[in-house]
């Protein structure tokens, strides 16, 4: 009779919470979110069941974008506490079935994508996965401090695809929401790296705070708020958008650039000291939250 | 020989999944549905 020894968990069939928490959920909801306002603002209004789908297949392609790397990563992600407890790191699922719930996750959506909407966004959706498991996770990632400079261009894709899936083309302001995202990326990955710089550098990852220091990481993470702010409120400098989104967006902006002065005159070395990075690194999940909520809102109220 | 334990939660693990898959395939059919009848411009 066959015997199965059982001391390795990652033996055991992964629960499917466990496939769930490969696709990163926290970081998908904010992927949908922006891919949802792409999909809002845009001039052409698609058939509810049409619209959701192309959300869907945003959220599908983020979460394989998350299975796949942490397959590619289960190493680094051992040695770091904020990243130790996933799936493969952890032993609760064999790092090939990441792999293949990552490849798999990624064809479906992509092809859900072309035959729901059109193949324009479709081959955007590809390229975005593509971009973020390649260029970003497994060629820039390990290599080099400006990782995440170029790398926050897949995190920039979901805006841009919500709106080719409902007008099959592109045009001015989802490529300005394209370059917000852009150029929010860096001062919001920096904040928090360098307050848990000490993992970073544990894992060998070149994070700009772990080769540069925490003093030129938060200079640099001021100089990118200042194009990010110009980027904010220049849908409304072309007349793409109401001065209401305009006057929210230069608000909502000095108040970033305000957080980030503090940043940079902090001079601690310290995670305890680094109250101002934590503070910018929350304003900015809500800044994005807020900037895009405020971009739908002037689309569609009349005001 | 395959404990009874681990037995049990290997049965109760793939029991779980098959659900879960047989959940995420019936919303799959049903999504396909709508988006046929979407396509073929009877926007319901």
């Amino acid at each position: 009779m066959p015997t199965l020894e059982l001391s390795n968990p990652a033996a055991l069939p992964a629960d499917w919470r466990d496939f769930v928490a490969l696709t990163k959920p926290r970081v998908m909801s904010l992927v949908v979110f922006s891919g949802l306002c792409g999909l809002l603002v845009a001039p052409v209004q698609l058939p509810l069941v049409l619209g959701f789908t192309a959300i869907l297949c945003i959220a599908l392609a983020a979460g394989a974008c998350g299975a796949l790397n942490q397959w590619y990563e289960a190493d680094i992600d051992a040695k770091m506490r904020r990243t130790a407890n996933r799936p493969v790191p952890a032993g609760r699922m064999e790092r090939q079935s990441a792999l293949h719930f990552g490849v798999g996750l990624s064809g479906f959506s992509v092809l859900l994508m072309g035959l729901a909407t059109n193949w324009f966004a479709a081959a955007l959706l590809t390229l975005s996965i593509l971009f973020y498991v390649i260029v970003y996770t497994v060629w820039l990632k390990p290599r080099t401090a400006q990782n995440i400079v170029i790398g926050g261009a897949a995190g920039a894709f979901p805006p841009l695809i919500g709106w080719v899936a409902a007008t099959g083309h592109v045009a001015t302001l989802p490529l300005l929401l394209f370059a917000i995202i852009f150029l929010w990326t860096p001062p919001h990955f920096w904040a928090l790296s360098l307050f848990v710089r000490s993992d970073y550098a544990a894992a060998g990852i070149p994070m700009l705070p772990v080769v540069a220091g925490e003093q030129s990481t938060r200079r640099q993470i001021f100089f990118y708020c200042l194009p990010m702010a110009a980027a904010a409120v220049a849908p409304w400098a072309l007349g793409l958008t109401g001065p209401i989104y305009g006057t929210c967006a230069a608000v909502l902006s000095l108040v970033f650039l305000v957080l980030a002065a503090r940043v940079a005159a902090n001079r601690a070395t310290e995670p305890s000291g680094m109250d101002a990075e934590k503070h910018l690194f929350a304003y900015s999940v809500f800044y994005l939250f807020a900037l895009f909520t405020v971009l739908v809102a002037d689309r569609f109220l009349p005001w | 020989m395959v404990k009874n334990d681990d037995d049990d939660l290997i049965r109760k693990r793939q029991r779980d999944r098959a659900r879960v898959v047989a959940l995420l395939l019936g919303g799959f059919v049903v999504l396909l549905f709508f988006i046929t009848i979407a396509k073929t411009g009877m926007n319901w």
